[in-house]
């Protein structure tokens, strides 16, 4: 039914223009490791909603990051999306942490997508990531 | 966690939670029930809109006066509303700021097809916000905006000859309006903020069909349509108060999702007294321009007085019980008046505009 109301845009409908953004996309090189595996997989990592202002304004970001992490007690487990929201905000975000971080996890108002999924879907901070997904942060927190 | 099915097609893989019923629902179910729902506010009771009605939607360029463009113009073809629809875009004159949302109004023209009007404070005023915050600084004059803006979407909505203004204010919009007004014990705003639809005489119908639609859906729309909007935030003093009910409310969905509504419904269930009704001020029009008022000035033309006085911040305070003529050599607003019907881009003329404006980048 809603097919035939589609229209033709070439927007991302996240809200910028890629004249208001910097680099389109930036290769960030994985930090120097924190008791993890050497194995690594690739997140791919969108914002919207004006988000990416707070990340070095660029919109699109591929980074790597370990495949499993080592627990205080020393068990081994996948990595998560807690864990990337803390890698985040050591590695990726530039400033004003509040606008991004509550506790372990993201503001309230900040919608997350895994792989164009509700992350409330998909157990949120819980959720383990695979190679090549993609996680996308969306602030509905600025004006309309 | 494997992939949980479609509450309501039971075959597509779920992709949203909807907050305000916790359905878990596949993309296309998703459209479909946003839409339908914003149908059903529009048609509910004796219904908002006239058959044959002009209708300006107020575009900003932002995430929810697209989606009410996109929406409104599906469901008037879909179930044949009659609605001659328009962009009506404010352009606050503040560098940095619309500039860009102004280009995505005009993108927007062409993706949708419908007429574009951009009225200008400075065209109107004699003044840009850059201008206004020159003089007054930057606290307060979020004031001179809001007062500014409101005159202006109806003076734009006159000189187009339409009849009625729909927003995009969403549900969250409405929640923390309903929690200002009630924080500031604004009784008189608190009647009539949660109303679908305000009117009094003298006045164009004022419409949000977005009234039960939540931000979170709106984004989750806007994003899986790819629908072309601008996020931005104002360049000056941002509304601190509002952030803050925002900020609260925000905290309180990710509790309660239903929070939201349950707010709306509380500020629709608040009853004046009639004693209180009748202590009220009654509206009259503003002798200088002719626009709606509750004192002798409206509160644009004291404010512009103030500002053509050469006023710093204490042209807020500003008396709106002056008399009618302006002091000599003033500027002042143009008389209101509605179906003066003059200056509207046609859609083609903005498909050529458009072009430029993308081959420039």
């Amino acid at each position: 039914m809603s097919n035939s109301d589609d229209l033709i845009t070439t927007s991302n409908g996240l809200g910028y223009t890629t004249s208001s953004a910097n680099h389109p996309e930036q290769l960030v090189k994985p930090p120097t490791n924190i008791s993890a595996d050497e194995d690594t997989i690739e997140i791919k990592i969108e914002f919207g909603g004006g988000l990416h202002l707070i990340f070095s304004s660029q919109p699109s970001h591929k980074i790597n990051i370990p495949k499993n992490i080592i627990n205080e007690d020393g068990s081994k487990q996948p990595v998560n999306m807690k864990y990337l929201v803390k890698w985040m905000k050591n590695n990726l975000l530039s400033e004003r942490e509040e606008m991004f971080c509550d506790g372990d996890g993201v503001r309230p108002g900040i919608l997350v997508l895994i792989n164009d999924a509700d992350w409330e879907l998909e157990g949120e901070l819980e959720y383990e990531l695979r190679d090549r997904d993609e996680i996308v942060f969306i602030s509905t927190l600025h004006g309309g | 966690m494997p992939p949980t099915p479609c509450s309501l097609c039971h075959t597509a893989r779920a992709l949203v939670k909807r907050p305000k019923t916790g359905q878990q629902v596949c993309k296309d179910c998703f459209f479909e029930v946003f839409e339908t729902e914003v149908h059903n506010t529009i048609t509910e009771g004796k219904g908002i809109f006239e058959r044959g009605e002009k209708v300006a939607i107020g575009a900003s360029g932002g995430k929810d006066s697209t989606v009410l463009a996109h929406v409104l113009s599906v469901l008037n073809k879909r179930h044949d509303y009659g609605l001659d629809l328009f962009l009506l875009s404010i352009d606050e004159g503040i560098t940095g700021y619309r500039d860009d949302s102004l280009e995505t109004v005009k993108q927007n023209q062409v993706e949708y097809g419908l007429p574009l009007k951009i009225l200008s404070y400075n065209e109107l005023y004699g003044w840009t916000m850059d201008k206004i915050v020159e003089q007054v600084g930057r606290r307060n004059n979020c004031t001179f905006c809001g007062v500014f803006r409101r005159q202006a979407l109806d003076r734009g909505a006159a000189q187009l000859g339409v009849d009625h203004i729909v927003t995009g204010h969403n549900a969250d919009d409405i929640a923390e309006t309903v929690l200002m007004n009630i924080m500031r014990g604004d009784i008189a705003r608190l009647g009539r903020c949660t109303a679908v639809t305000t009117q009094s005489e003298d006045t164009i119908k004022r419409s949000k069909p977005f009234k039960y639609a939540y931000e979170k859906e709106i984004v989750m729309y806007a994003y899986f349509k790819k629908l072309t909007y601008f996020s931005t935030e104002c360049i000056y003093s941002p509304d601190a108060y509002r952030g803050h009910a925002r900020v609260f409310l925000k905290d309180l969905e990710a509790i309660r999702p239903s929070a939201i509504v349950d707010i709306i419904h509380s500020g629709e269930s608040f009853q004046l007294e009639q004693s209180v009704q009748k202590g009220m001020k009654a509206m009259q029009t503003c002798l200088r321009c002719g626009y709606i008022s509750s004192n002798d000035l409206c509160k644009a033309c004291a404010l512009l007085e103030g500002l053509e006085a050469g006023l710093d911040r204490s042209a807020l305070r500003q008396k709106q019980d002056s008399t009618s003529a302006a002091p000599t050599g003033h500027r002042t607003i143009p008389m209101f008046e509605r179906y003066s019907n003059i200056g509207v881009t046609q859609p083609t003329e903005g498909i050529e505009k458009a072009i430029q404006a993308i081959e420039i980048r």
